[in-house]
C-alpha cells in the first residue's frame, strides 16, 4: 500500500510498510549501514507523519517478513482484543497510551492486542519523555526464586565475570556485589570458556553461594542454551535458562537457536525445578537482545533494527521469561554510533518491552570504540530508573574484565536506588536487612566499605551458618 | 569461616585483602556515600583514556615484533574492502570482505587445500596483535605440524573483521582456518587477543559455525593454554567434520608435548 506525505510542497512517498518504518526511525548507524535509513531529516519526519496515519490493522494485513517469528507473533495475538483497536491509527494509539486510563486497559489484557511491529511504530512518534512516562506505570511481575517487577522495585543483576572463569574470583566479585545490595535480579556470569565442564563448575559454585547464604535469588551461567541444557542433563542446578535471541528466524539461526529448542529447554528446566526447593514461580527464562544484532548476523531481511528488536521481544514473551534485557551499546558504533543513539535506543527498547508485557531491564553500556563515556551511562541510567526499568547490571567498578566493555556498577545501582527511592525485590530486601547489609532500607555504614566489610560479612555468614 | 561452608566460598571470602590475586576486577574498593571514592573515579578515567588511545595505534609488518614474524614465517599483508580506520569502524560489511584481487594473491602465495590456515587480523586492537601473537604463532605452527597436519603460510589482514574467514576459506579451500584477531580494548587491558576457528569456512557462514578462544593475554588465558585449546578444537573439528556451537570444548584439552605435562 502506497503512503505519501507532502511537506512544504515536497512529496515523500513510501512503497510499503517496511520502507515507511525504516524511514521513520530515529537516526541509527545500523539502518544507515543497511542502506534503509531516511535520506534526509525531512524524509524522516514525513515518514513519521505518514506512519501516524497508518491503521493498526495494516500491520496484521501486511507482514514484514514471512518466517517462524512472524508465525509466533501472530499466534500470540489476542484477536478479540485486537478487534477493538484495529481501526485506530498509530497516532491515535500514541495518545491512548499516554492517557491515564491506559494502564488499566493494558493490565486487563490490551497488551496481548499489541504486536511488536505496532509498538515499534509507536516508539517512532514518541519523544524521549513520552517513552519514559508511558513505560513508568506498566509493571510486569515475574517469579522464580523471588519476585521481580513490583512498583518501586529496581533490580540488579550481579555480573561477576572473570577472564578465565576463576571460581574464587567470580565468587568474590559476587560477594562484593551482594554487599551493595545487588543481585536480586540474578547472579549471572558470562563464561569465558564454553565447555560443559566449565559451565557445570560455575553453576555449582553460584548455587553453593546462594544456598550457603540463604539468599532469595537465582543464578545463571550465560553460555549457549544447548550447553546449559547439557549441563542440566549432567545434574547441574539451572535456575534460569539464558539465551541471546533475535527478531527474525535468520538471526536466531545465526545464534544457533530454534523456537522449538527454546520451548524444549524451558520445559526441561521447569521439570528440574520440581525436584529442588525454593522456587515460587515458573518464570525460568532469561533473554538478552540488542538493536543491531539481526544486521550483525545478516539476518535482518531488509527490516530496520528497531522493528527487529521489537520482534525479538515478541519471541521472548512467548516463553514467559523471568528477565529480559537489551544490551544497548554493546555491539559497537556500526549499529549505535554514539551516546545520543545509545540513549535513544535504551529508552525505546525499555518502552517497547514494557508495552509488550516483558520484565524489561537494560544493560546500559558502552564499548571503548564508541563515542560514549561514564557520564552518558549515568544519564541513561537515571532516565531508565525514572522510567521504572525492572533491572540493570551491576559490574564491579563498571569494568567488565572478561567482555571488555563498561556497564553500570554496583555503586551506580546502589546510588540510583537511593536517588529515586527504589528498593530491591521484597524477599531479597528482607534478607539484606537480616544480613546487616541494609539498615532501614539503605546500605548500612559497615557494608561495602572495602576489605574490612568482607570480614563483617563473613561474621554474618557464620551466624547464619549456625 | 565455618568449616561447613563450601571450600570455594571460604577461599573467596578468605582472599579478601588480596582480591587482585584472583581477579583483575575492581573489588572491595570502598565508596563515598554510594559513589566511587575519588581515586577510583580518576583511575577509571585514566584507564578509559588509555583504551581510547589504543584504538588509534597502528601495526606495521616492517617494525618489531611483526617484522621478525614476517622474516621467519613469510608473513605478508593483505587488505579488506575497508580502506580507512573510520570506514572500518562504520562499515563492518567491508571489513568482512577481502579487497579485490586478494583471493588471487592468496591462491598464488599460499598452499591450497591444507589442514590449518593461520590468519592474523588487527581487529580493534593492533596492540593485542603485537603483544600476544609472537607467543602464540610459533608454538601453534610447531604443534600443528608435529601432529602431521599441513599448515599454510600465515598472512596478515588489515582492517579485519571475523567474517573475512569466509572469503579466506573460499579462496584457499583450507580444512580449518584460525584467525588471531585483536579484541576491542577494555579498561583492564587493551591487549587481549581472540582466536576464531572454523572448519571449512565459506560464504554464508556465521558465528554459529565458528568457535572462539578469547581473552588471550597475560592476566587472562595464557598463550600456552590458548595454543592447547586451539589444537583441541581443531582435533574435534577433524573428528566431527564440523565447527560451531555444536562442537563443545573439552575441559581436558590435548596435552602439548613438552608443556610440562599440564
Amino acid at each position: 500500500m502506497k503512503r505519501s506525505v507532502t511537506l512544504r510542497g515536497e512529496t515523500f512517498a513510501f512503497a510499503d510498510l517496511r520502507q515507511l518504518l525504516a524511514s521513520a526511525n530515529e537516526p541509527k548507524a545500523g539502518d544507515r549501514l543497511a542502506g534503509i535509513a531516511a535520506a534526509s531529516e525531512r524524509e524522516r519526519v514525513a515518514a513519521k507523519m505518514a506512519l501516524a496515519d497508518v491503521a493498526l490493522g495494516d500491520f496484521i494485513e501486511e507482514p514484514l517478513l514471512e518466517d517462524d517469528v512472524t508465525g509466533l507473533i501472530f499466534d500470540s495475538l489476542d484477536r478479540n482484543a485486537f478487534a477493538q483497536i484495529r481501526s485506530l491509527t498509530v497516532g491515535e494509539l500514541r495518545e491512548r497510551v499516554l492517557s491515564p486510563e491506559f494502564v488499566g486497559e493494558w493490565e486487563r489484557g490490551l497488551k496481548w492486542a499489541l504486536t511488536p511491529e505496532i509498538v515499534s511504530a509507536l516508539a517512532r512518534i514518541m519523544s524521549a519523555r513520552d517513552l519514559i512516562s508511558a513505560a513508568a506505570p506498566l509493571r510486569t511481575i515475574t517469579r522464580c526464586r523471588n519476585t521481580m517487577g513490583e512498583r518501586g522495585v529496581f533490580g540488579v543483576r550481579i555480573q561477576p565475570n572473570h577472564p578465565t572463569d576463576d571460581i574464587a574470583g567470580v565468587l568474590l566479585s559476587a560477594l562484593d556485589g551482594l554487599m551493595f545490595g545487588c543481585g536480586d535480579a540474578v547472579i549471572g556470569v558470562n563464561p569465558a570458556g564454553d565447555s560443559i565442564e566449565n559451565v557445570i563448575a560455575l553453576e555449582n559454585a553460584l548455587h553453593d553461594l546462594i544456598d550457603t547464604l540463604h539468599a532469595p535469588t537465582q543464578s545463571c551461567v550465560l553460555a549457549h542454551y544447548t550447553t546449559q541444557l547439557a549441563a542440566l542433563e549432567r545434574g547441574a542446578p539451572i535456575d534460569l535458562l539464558f539465551q541471546s535471541i533475535g527478531g527474525t528466524e535468520a538471526t536466531n539461526a545465526g545464534f544457533g537457536v530454534t523456537l522449538q529448542g527454546l520451548a524444549e529447554g524451558r520445559a526441561a528446566v521447569l521439570d528440574s525445578h520440581n525436584s529442588r526447593n525454593g522456587f515460587i514461580g515458573d518464570n525460568v527464562m532469561y533473554f538478552e537482545t540488542g538493536q543491531g544484532t539481526a544486521l550483525s548476523v545478516e539476518g535482518h531481511g531488509g527490516v530496520d533494527q528497531l522493528t527487529c528488536e521489537a520482534r525479538a521481544y515478541g519471541v521472548a514473551r512467548a516463553f514467559d521469561p523471568f528477565l529480559v534485557n537489551s544490551v544497548v551499546g554493546f555491539i559497537g558504533p556500526e549499529y549505535l554510533a554514539d551516546s545520543t543513539e545509545i540513549m535513544r535506543a535504551g529508552l525505546e527498547d525499555h518502552f517497547m518491552g514494557k508495552l509488550l508485557g516483558l520484565p524489561m531491564g537494560i544493560d546500559v553500556c558502552y564499548t571503548n570504540h564508541v563515542d560514549a563515556n561514564q557520564d552518558t551511562t549515568d544519564q541513561l541510567l537515571v532516565l531508565l530508573a525514572t522510567a521504572g526499568c525492572n533491572f540493570v547490571m551491576g559490574v564491579p567498578g563498571s569494568d567488565d574484565v572478561m567482555l571488555n566493555y563498561q556497564s553500570t556498577s554496583y555503586h551506580d545501582a546502589a546510588g540510583v536506588r537511593e536517588l529515586v527511592g527504589a528498593r530491591p525485590a521484597p524477599e531479597f530486601e528482607a534478607w539484606l536487612q537480616q544480613m546487616g547489609i541494609f539498615i532501614g532500607g539503605r546500605l548500612s555504614e559497615e557494608s561495602a566499605n572495602g576489605p574490612a566489610s568482607l570480614r563483617l560479612f563473613a561474621d554474618s555468614l557464620r551466624a547464619l551458618d549456625r | 569461616m565455618s568449616d561447613q561452608l563450601p571450600e570455594s566460598i571460604r577461599s573467596a571470602v578468605d582472599v579478601g585483602d588480596e582480591a587482585s590475586n584472583v581477579t583483575p576486577a575492581r573489588l572491595l574498593i570502598g565508596r563515598a556515600g554510594s559513589a566511587y571514592r575519588t581515586s577510583t573515579q580518576l583511575q577509571l578515567r585514566a584507564d578509559h583514556a588509555f583504551a581510547r588511545d589504543a584504538l588509534r595505534a597502528s601495526l606495521s609488518l616492517d617494525a618489531s615484533p611483526m617484522s621478525e614474524l614476517a622474516d621467519r614465517f613469510g608473513l605478508f599483508e593483505v587488505a579488506t574492502q575497508a580502506e580507512s580506520h573510520e570506514e572500518y569502524l562504520a562499515r563492518p560489511d567491508k571489513g568482512r570482505r577481502l579487497a579485490s584481487g586478494v583471493a588471487e594473491t592468496l591462491r598464488r602465495e599460499c598452499p591450497n587445500g591444507i589442514d590449518v590456515q593461520i590468519v592474523i587480523g588487527d581487529g580493534l586492537s593492533p596492540l593485542a596483535v603485537s603483544a600476544q601473537v609472537p607467543a602464540v604463532l610459533s608454538p601453534l605452527i610447531d604443534h600443528a605440524t608435529a601432529r602431521g597436519w599441513t599448515v599454510g603460510r600465515p598472512f596478515f589482514v588489515r582492517h579485519c573483521r571475523v567474517g573475512v574467514m569466509n572469503d579466506i576459506g573460499d579462496a584457499l579451500d583450507a580444512q580449518n582456518v584460525v584467525l588471531l584477531i585483536g579484541e576491542r580494548p577494555g579498561l583492564a587491558t587493551a591487549e587481549s587477543l581472540s582466536a576464531y576457528l572454523a572448519h571449512r569456512p565459506g560464504a554464508g557462514d556465521t558465528d554459529a559455525q565458528r568457535n572462539l578462544v578469547s581473552n588471550i593475554h597475560p592476566s587472562g588465558v595464557s598463550s600456552e593454554d590458548a595454543v592447547r585449546r586451539i589444537l583441541g578444537l581443531i582435533d574435534s573439528f577433524m573428528l566431527q567434520g564440523r565447527s560451531g556451537f555444536m562442537v563443545k570444548e573439552s575441559a581436558q584439552p590435548t596435552t602439548l608435548p613438552g608443556a610440562g605435562g599440564r
